[in-house]
């Protein structure tokens, strides 16, 4: 319940915040929303002995586009996520799975950035990410860099960023007409992780799936990216065989624990379930 | 265990004091400036029963760190009544409509619904459901927390509505 | 006399007394966040415990180095059992005639033992000298099986029983067997399944679970060593128990100990019993001279207090082809955890679980319960049980969906066929409890029809035919369950706690001008005491509710009582209480007849007055009459109007109800969707119906969580797998359905206001109905039973079982 002492920084530019991991080094966690970092601290699994706070990083704080990518500073609550108007025009999904964050609560805190860099299997933005082809863009001592979400994810809490470096923004490609995407999560109750869930994103034209991407969360040590599932709906017509198809190969990745929520088998076959839900409800939302 | 100097604005009324920055701000509340409203009752940040507003938001104030709330805004549930000791709709609300037991999840209910009721404030039942999802009670079955709630949003409005 | 007299109706409104809505006075202080919990306290000089807990769940400990903590600044003291032994209290008495570590003792026997107590300055302080604090342990092979617990080559648990082949409950048959209870009738029963054309036999498991208040335990203590006094605040559920527990084990006399529980945030069962952090803030705050606060986190609330059920219980009904049984039989393996710290009545090694002939007329039974101990938390009777009725309950009411099922009848019909019937009151069970009352067929049938049962029938067999052609993938259950509780723990004859008679008591003084002060042995944990007993008193003597002050919780001024869980306060304090109140009235009634000049018996009570029989505009009021109690009372009497009552009752009380819930199951994902939940309780005379409803609704979301979620799982190495909230399901106002209350009145017959208790029904009889509901839903697949809880993967399962899963 009580976590261990360390010092605090509340650095005012994204700069100052690099000095002070560079200073620092591996005793320096930077703490954004808090709400996985601070209850690791109370249970003394994480124990930095100096904690960079970012919360006064205005320029880790934006929701916009700049024409072709849609552009959220990884400081943007999930809170903020739900209500920007601009994403919910352009990119619902994130909204599907913002809102089976945790509680409002804590989604008043929980920030994207946190959600995606902090490699949680568990955390629901991870697969979204994926299936949008979003790209992180990070910021270090050498400067800034651009990683594809789909290259980030390497096991549990192990991703691409260096030591020292910040995510600083998310980039999604702005979504094109005909698309559809949606995030189905099944779980033991509002806030839990996820049982088994799946994000999809569709494009549709004439009817027929021109391109689709499907990823599965807290089903592996990473979020999994199912192409071969996505690639069964390619050229198809969403109908019920390609369907079946694509979520045989969706459960053919999952390796999820057994745990509370269920035995490994169990978690494989809801993960599929997921996947033919959110198909149905993608494809809704193309038309 | 060096301590640092914080500063906050805590129910209209500014605090100075001294603390670790590792002290969790309901400990901060509770312990340093006696405000024992807000209550703790997990470990992993589910229960809300320390629910506080911050800076505008309903935070979970035992997931922050004192250090971090330097420079903050907070309400507690202290400062729900007006000064000259009105209670809140909210507050009588909750008498009325026997949205509280054992009284411990209900400082931390009540703070989070008053934000609520800013954000949304004409809230159906699933609204409130949702928007409690993050404050647990073992004693009521929710059910009559919602009814105080829809009762509260009601006057509120009516209020609002007559004033102008 | 008044120029304008008020009306009969207008002056009980004023009363606010029996059957008012009468909102809390209670409110004020919570809605303001200025209730007096006990991690609110702060006394000058306090010093703050904390325990280190063990790792494993059965280990030797080979070592404790404490050094590094007592070198940290802050830290005053280290107490582990070699620091209590000499005052021999590194073992404590516990309620089930058994003994428990306090801090362990060469060995620990479930995760999150206490080992060590570290008193620090702050919480903060003494949070960093735990993790100083190095154990050194040898593991041990863990015992979580109960069903392994008495092979011959089980692991010894308890080394400091080793030889003792009787416990307090009788003989042991093996060194992890606690206690054999045997009730009823073995020869008939026996030949009862012999002759039965038709028998059911089932194994069911009541899983292990937690109540898990909001706020969890912890105390204050704080030992005056200038006037030998010692104070405790803390979240006690029984505060005279306590005392007297306490001044037995350490040796101060009880007159120099106070005990007090103030606001207590959810009790639930949870706080009745004495916790190592109680005795160790005792031991502390006496070696160091100050206050010494202990509160628990979360995970050591769920790692190391009084779970609550883990009944591995075997049913068998006999019956005829029509249904009506013939006979009961039951065995039970209750698992009790590394100590047997079941706060039952001591002649009641498995609580009332005799009650488990339920609300059918069975004519013999048997039942025998085998207590084993394991590697796991002790405890055992908690949550909102009636002293195991939970469990009782839920056996047989599975038992008869299971011989509707085998018999292809309506349960609901298998039930009335069944039931004492109205004229039957009082019954005498086959197991030994006399029945007070009961209308159970009214009951049913209100149930029933509000719910338009036979529609809901007819609509399910649509459903599984629409299933059996493919075209929904959801299944529609319907759980119907009649609950018969014991509450009101009871009689002195059969029911003590350590030898404390389970009476209860009131104690009211009246003041000159016509208000009042009430205390009772009894203490709310949200029950609304306050409010509601103040309502009985007005009632009884004429005096607004609003003018009556009711306390509890203060050994120092309060009389002795048991406190409150098993749906006690109502029927055994309720009753002191309304007793209390008829003496006052009864003195009052010579003083008016003195005032008026006439006999006692020319008077009559309207309300709040007593007035002259055939001549009503004379007459006293009970205000009027409270003023001359200080000043014109009849010669030989003494001035002052008060009086005290310790009521023995002369029975237990049965409550009971009728449950409905339907459920909808989506075979494809296990999870289940509470369609609908109507609950019907008779409990006799209801004191506050909206203080009624919402002990319902809070019991229902309770139940809905044992039924649907809660677990408190164990591993193979003894690891508990639900120490945190993240997996301990507690259900928000998301997955908590609407709730639809409903009720009958059967009074009781041998309460003074017909009162019975009503706190626990909602879960004796929710869980019921849950569960009959998911195991309803797959009864036409050959479904006979399902464990709960049913969470989605469990339900799943059973679907897969059945084939149904694509």
């Amino acid at each position: 319940m009580i976590p261990a002492a360390f010092a605090y920084h509340r650095p005012s530019s994204l700069n100052e915040a690099i000095n002070l991991l560079a200073k620092h080094g591996d005793e320096a966690r930077v703490v954004a929303g808090g709400h996985s970092l601070i209850p690791m601290m109370k249970l003394r699994l994480a124990a930095p002995q100096h904690l960079v706070d970012l919360q006064d990083l205005a320029e880790l704080r934006r929701i916009d586009s700049d024409g072709t990518m849609l552009v959220i500073g990884a400081m943007t609550t999930q809170q903020e996520i739900l209500a920007s108007g601009l994403l919910a025009g352009k990119c619902p999904i994130l909204g599907d799975a913002a809102a089976q964050i945790a509680d409002p609560q804590v989604r008043n805190c929980g920030t994207i950035g946190g959600n995606v860099a902090n490699g949680d299997p568990g955390n629901d933005m991870p697969a979204v990410m994926l299936a949008l082809d979003a790209i992180y863009r990070v910021t270090g001592p050498g400067g800034s860099r651009d990683i594809p979400a789909r290259q980030f994810y390497q096991g549990t809490f192990v991703t691409a960023l260096k030591e020292g470096e910040i995510l600083q923004s998310i980039r999604i490609p702005t979504p094109v007409p005909g698309h559809g995407a949606a995030y189905e999560k099944q779980k033991r109750k509002i806030g839990d992780y996820a049982t088994a869930a799946a994000a999809v994103v569709l494009t549709l034209q004439g009817g027929t799936c021109t391109a689709a991407a499907i990823a599965l969360t807290n089903l592996g040590d990473t979020p999994l990216n199912a192409v071969a599932a996505a690639q069964a709906l390619v050229g198809s017509k969403l109908d019920s065989v390609a369907v079946a198809a694509a979520v045989k190969q969706a459960r053919a990745i999952a390796r999820p624990a057994s745990d509370g929520r269920g035995p490994a088998d169990y978690r494989t076959h809801v993960a599929g379930i997921m996947v033919a839900r959110a198909i149905a409800k993608a494809k809704a939302r193309a038309a | 265990m060096q301590k640092m100097h914080v500063k906050l604005t805590v129910n209209g009324r500014e605090v100075e004091a001294l603390a670790e920055p590792r002290t969790l701000l309901i400990h901060f509340l509770r312990e340093q400036l006696s405000l024992t409203g807000a209550h703790i009752g997990c470990d992993t940040s589910h229960c809300g029963a320390c629910t506080i507003d911050l800076n505008g938001k309903s935070v979970k104030s035992c997931t922050v760190f004192v250090a971090q709330a330097n420079g903050a805004k907070v309400t507690t549930i202290e400062g729900m009544a007006a000064a000259d000791g009105t209670l809140h709709p909210l507050q009588e609300a909750f008498r009325e409509h026997h949205g509280l037991q054992c009284g411990f999840c209900t400082p931390g209910m009540i703070t989070r619904a008053w934000r609520l009721l800013q954000e949304n404030p004409n809230p159906t039942e699933a609204e409130i459901r949702m928007g409690i999802s993050g404050n647990l009670c073992r004693c009521t079955g929710y059910q009559n927390i919602v009814k105080a709630i829809r009762a509260a949003a009601e006057r509120l409005q009516s209020t609002k509505e007559a004033a102008e | 006399m008044s120029a304008n007299p008020e009306s009969a109706e207008a002056r009980k409104q004023k009363l606010e007394g029996l059957g008012t809505k009468r909102k809390r006075v209670e409110d004020a202080r919570f809605t303001q966040g200025k209730g007096h919990y006990v991690d609110d306290m702060k006394l000058p000089g306090m010093l703050f415990g904390d325990f280190v807990r063990s790792a494993y769940g059965h280990a030797r400990i080979k070592a404790i180095r404490k050094d590094k903590a007592l070198a940290l600044p802050g830290v005053k003291a280290v107490l582990t059992a070699e620091e209590l032994k000499p005052l021999k209290l590194h073992y404590m008495p516990t309620l089930a005639g058994d003994v428990q570590a306090v801090l362990a003792d060469g060995k620990v026997l479930f995760q999150g033992q206490e080992i060590a107590f570290v008193i620090a300055e702050d919480r903060y302080i003494a949070a960093d000298a735990v993790e100083l604090i190095e154990v050194e342990y040898e593991e041990l092979p863990a015992l979580v099986d109960p069903t392994k617990a008495m092979a011959a080559d089980a692991p010894v648990l308890r080394e400091d029983l080793q030889g003792k082949t009787s416990g307090a409950h009788g003989p042991r048959k093996h060194h992890n067997h606690i206690f054999t209870w045997e009730v009823g009738d073995a020869a008939g029963t026996a030949k009862a399944f012999k002759d039965a054309p038709v028998t059911v036999k089932e194994m069911i498991t009541y899983q292990r679970v937690h109540p898990c208040p909001i706020e969890t335990c912890g105390c204050v203590a704080s030992m005056d060593k200038i006037n030998g006094q010692l104070t405790v605040w803390g979240t006690f559920q029984a505060p005279h128990a306590v005392r007297t527990v306490a001044s037995l084990i350490s040796g101060i006399p009880e007159h120099k100990i106070r005990i007090i529980s103030p606001d207590i945030g959810g009790g639930f069962g949870n706080k009745v019993g004495v916790y190592p952090g109680y005795i160790c803030s005792i031991v502390a705050s006496i070696v160091t001279g100050v206050p010494v606060k202990w509160i628990e986190d979360r995970s050591e609330n769920l790692l190391a207090t009084a779970f609550a059920r883990d009944y591995h219980m075997t049913g068998e009904i006999a019956a005829t082809k029509e249904g009506r049984i013939t006979g009961l039989r039951c065995h039970v393996l209750a698992d009790h955890g590394a100590f047997d710290a079941c706060a039952d009545p001591t002649k009641y090694p498995a609580g009332f679980f005799n009650i488990c002939t339920g609300s059918y007329d069975i004519p013999v039974a048997h039942l025998t319960v085998d207590g084993v101990y394991t590697n796991k938390a002790p405890g055992g009777v908690a949550y909102r049980c009636s002293f195991r009725v939970t469990e009782a309950s839920y056996m047989i009411e599975r038992m008869i969906d299971i011989l509707a099922r085998k018999l292809n009848l309506d349960p609901a019909e298998v039930r009335k066929r069944n039931f004492i019937r109205k004229e039957q009151f009082p019954y005498q069970s086959a197991l030994g409890w006399e029945y007070d009352s009961g209308d159970y067929h009214t009951a049913l049938e209100k149930a029933l029809k509000t719910v338009n049962y036979t529609g809901l029938r007819e609509e399910q067999r649509k459903n599984r035919e629409a299933f059996a052609r493919g075209e929904t993938r959801k299944l529609m259950g319907i759980g119907v369950s009649f609950f018969t509780e014991i509450v009101g723990a009871g009689p002195i004859k059969n029911c003590d706690i350590l030898g404390l008679g389970m009476f209860d008591s009131c104690e009211i003084r009246v003041h000159p001008t016509g208000s009042a002060i009430a205390r009772l042995g009894t203490i709310s944990q949200g029950q609304g005491h306050a409010t509601t007993f103040a309502q009985i008193i007005a009632s009884e003597i004429g005096i607004p509710a609003a003018n009556i002050t009711v306390e509890e919780g203060d050994t120092d001024t309060a009389p002795y009582g048991l406190g409150t869980y098993g749906s006690r306060s109502t029927p055994v304090a309720g009753a002191a209480t309304a007793m209390a109140g008829r003496k006052i009235r009864a003195k009052a009634q010579m003083i008016a007849a003195y005032l008026l000049e006439v006999h006692d018996d020319d008077l009559e009570w309207d309300i709040d007055r007593f007035r002259v029989k055939g001549a009503p505009e004379r007459f006293k009021t009970m205000a009027e009459l409270a003023f001359s109690a200080y000043n014109k009372v009849p010669p030989g009497m003494e001035p002052g109007l008060e009086a005290v009552s310790y009521y023995d009752p002369p029975n237990m009380t049965y409550p009971f109800g009728a449950y409905i819930c339907v459920a909808d199951i989506d075979v494809d994902t296990g999870v289940t969707e509470i369609r609908r939940f109507y609950a019907l309780d008779d409990c006799g005379t209801r004191i506050n119906p909206m203080i009624i409803e919402g002990q319902v609704h809070g019991g229902l979301t309770e139940a809905l969580a044992i039924a649907m979620g809660q677990e408190m799982h164990y591993d193979e190495l003894g690891n508990l797998k639900n120490s945190t909230l993240m997996d301990y399901f507690l259900p928000t106002a998301v997955e908590t359905p609407v709730w639809e209350t409903d009720f009958t009145v059967t009074p009781s017959p041998h309460h003074p206001i017909g009162a019975k208790g009503v706190g626990e029904s909602p879960n004796v009889g929710g869980v019921s109905a849950f569960s009959n509901a998911v195991n309803d839903a797959f009864a036409h697949l050959g479904l006979t039973h399902t464990q709960m809880p049913h969470d989605h993967w469990r339900v799943w399962k059973t679907a897969e079982r059945l084939k149904l899963t694509a």
